[in-house]
């Protein structure tokens, strides 16, 4: 397979959550990135596309690699066409769930990529975390 | 694709050989409680050793499952943790897994074996029944 450093998978089902996962952990892999850090995304990768399968039914997981000479960085892009997070504070407490769930789906992005953006409306959510790596 | 669990004497064991789907984990649970339920055994040994990714949902299953096993008198070992798993869990933030750990299988049906034969002394105390069917 070719060096593949940016890929789209569409989350329809939990099938895709391990696909997205797996290109995720390969495409960082191939990106030059330690295990740990491999880990970290595929773990990422899994909580938000199965928000965005849980609450919005599915969406799009686009993961690709920004290298230059100084430093490399990962980008995970999770969008969906769902109904918006109503309360992103409070989403982003550990602990709170509307779904049942532990509520540490969004906590643990935060706590294990350097930075995440959370752009959520009545139409759809985008998150956006990153992860840089000195050279 | 379902994880099989095979039954060993009073424990049963199971070792998840790749990434489950949410369905999957879930019937492994529904699997797992109903052995237990139906008196086939007392405890239970879950070896993650192939698995590469325990996220939220993944953790919240397997504690609902170490939690229902106890209510009904069992008991759940998790086996085979990968470092780089344990890691990622550890940074999540608290500890988010609550279920008792051991290193690999062997050490892992030791302790199963030796919680459960607590647990008979313990009731022995009370009812004074005498049976060691763990043997220690
Ligand atoms: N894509 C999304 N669209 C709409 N709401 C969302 C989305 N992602 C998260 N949320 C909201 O934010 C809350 C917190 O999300 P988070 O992933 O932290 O926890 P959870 O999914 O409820 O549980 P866990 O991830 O631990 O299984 C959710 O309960 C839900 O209300
Ligand atoms: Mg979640």
């Amino acid at each position: 397979m070719a060096n593949e450093t940016d890929i789209t998978v569409e989350v329809h089902s939990q099938e895709d959550i391990i696909t997205a996962r797996q290109s995720g952990r390969e495409l960082a892999r191939q990106s030059g990135f330690g295990t740990v850090d491999q880990t970290r995304l595929a773990t990422v990768i899994s909580e938000l596309v199965r928000n965005a399968l849980v609450y919005a039914g599915g969406g799009t997981c686009r993961i690709y690699s920004d290298i230059s000479d100084s430093q490399r960085t990962l980008h995970l892009v999770v969008s969906d066409e769902g109904p918006g997070i109503v309360d992103v504070p409070r989403a982003l407490e550990p602990g709170f769930s509307s779904g049942g769930g532990l509520g540490l789906g969004l906590p643990a992005v935060r706590r294990l990529m350097d930075d995440m953006t959370i752009d959520t409306h009545p139409t759809g959510t985008v998150i956006h975390a990153r992860m840089t790596r000195k050279r | 694709m379902r994880v099989p669990v095979l039954r060993l004497g009073h424990i049963l064991l199971t070792s998840v050989q790749s990434d489950l789907t949410d369905e999957q984990a879930m019937t492994l649970q529904g699997d797992i409680l109903e052995l237990l339920r139906d008196g086939k055994a007392d405890g239970i040994v879950i070896d993650i050793t192939s698995v590469d990714v325990v996220d939220s949902y993944m953790a919240r299953v397997l504690n609902e499952t170490a939690r229902m096993a106890r209510i009904m008198g069992g008991e759940v070992v998790l086996t085979g943790m990968q470092p780089l798993v344990a890691l990622t869990l550890v940074e999540m933030g608290r500890e988010i897994i609550g279920v008792e750990t051991a290193l690999d299988l062997e050490s892992g049906v030791e302790r199963l074996k030796s919680s459960l034969a607590r647990r008979d002394r313990d009731r022995n105390d009370t009812r004074a029944n005498p049976g060691d069917r763990y043997g220690e």
